[in-house]
């Protein structure tokens, strides 16, 4: 089954509000070895004029994993989940991720494409404080392989 | 510590490339840190039933070790604005001690406003493109 164009241009429900914690700053940081110091000292952060740890910039992804579920989940969008690579992603900061960052994400479908026999699908997810701060947009295309 | 200032960054300066090691051990901790479990990326049985030459890297996880060839040069995780790649190839990751070898490197292409820079950054596996497109804006001290 193809993936449903008629999805083109629709925005979703914004996701659960998600709550940025040090612990998970300092595993992520770990997991791809980022050293920074910034990442895991609260006062090295503050003295750097952030007001907590910050996260790594691919850090966004893991925020706004819940949103785009959403999208590929959606039963009828028609995604063959086991068909799917990542093809690119974005990511455009207002400012880093810190800790204490209450957020929540929505995610739009930019565009759904043929490319010879795989399908591309484009989601830009929003990534705002529950004020409606906006922080980061995720653009994200994953690749359908055809059957 | 930063290991670029604005003030050295002219366009065609190119930045010394930096290697990354990737392990099955690597791949299980990025999972449960990210939350991403796809089985391709722990599970050597179902990667080559659905076409992989074997187990490989999660995109995400190779677009973060390039980031942190970004973050390590300004020597603030919060300097990189930007950050966009194409992944082009898989990194192809075997059962053993040693892992894959990612290879990045990247070149300053303009300097922007407010101390920032654009660069272009590669990322190689065994001489393959594992990333394409991969540019990003960084802030300078």
């Amino acid at each position: 089954m193809a993936i449903n164009t008629d999805y083109v241009g629709r925005t979703f429900e914004p996701s659960a509000p998600y709550e940025v914690s040090r612990v998970k700053i300092a595993e992520f940081a770990d997991a791809i070895g980022e050293p920074s110091v910034l990442c895991r000292d609260r006062a090295a952060a503050q003295a750097a004029g952030y007001p907590d740890v910050i996260a790594p910039p691919t850090f966004a992804i893991v925020v706004s994993a819940a949103g785009s579920a959403r999208v590929t989940h959606d039963p009828g969008l028609g995604v063959n989940y086991a068909m799917i690579v990542h093809g690119e992603q974005s990511f455009t900061h207002a400012r880093p991720l810190h800790a204490g960052d209450v957020v929540v994400t929505q995610s739009t479908i930019e565009s759904i494409r043929p490319l010879g026999s795989m399908t591309t699908l484009t989601t830009v997810t929003q990534i705002r404080t529950v004020d409606g701060e906006h922080v980061c947009t995720a653009r994200s295309t994953l690749v359908e392989r055809g059957a | 510590m930063a290991s670029l200032s604005y003030d050295q960054a002219e366009p065609g300066t190119e930045l010394p490339p930096r290697q990354y090691q990737v392990t099955r051990r690597d791949l299980v901790r990025y999972a449960g840190a990210s939350g991403d479990f796809n089985v391709i990326h722990w599970n050597e049985r179902v990667a080559r039933s659905v076409g992989l030459p074997n187990v490989i890297a999660h995109g995400m996880l190779t677009m973060a070790l390039a980031g942190r060839f970004l973050t390590e040069l300004a020597g603030d995780p919060g300097a990189v604005t930007e950050y966009g790649v194409r992944f082009s190839a898989p990194v192809v990751v075997p059962d053993d001690d040693k892992g894959a070898t990612v290879e990045v490197s990247g070149t300053v292409t303009e300097r922007l406003d407010g101390n920032r820079v654009a660069i272009d950054v590669t990322a190689r596996t065994d001489g393959t493109k594992v990333l394409s497109r991969a540019r990003a804006v960084v802030h300078l001290a």
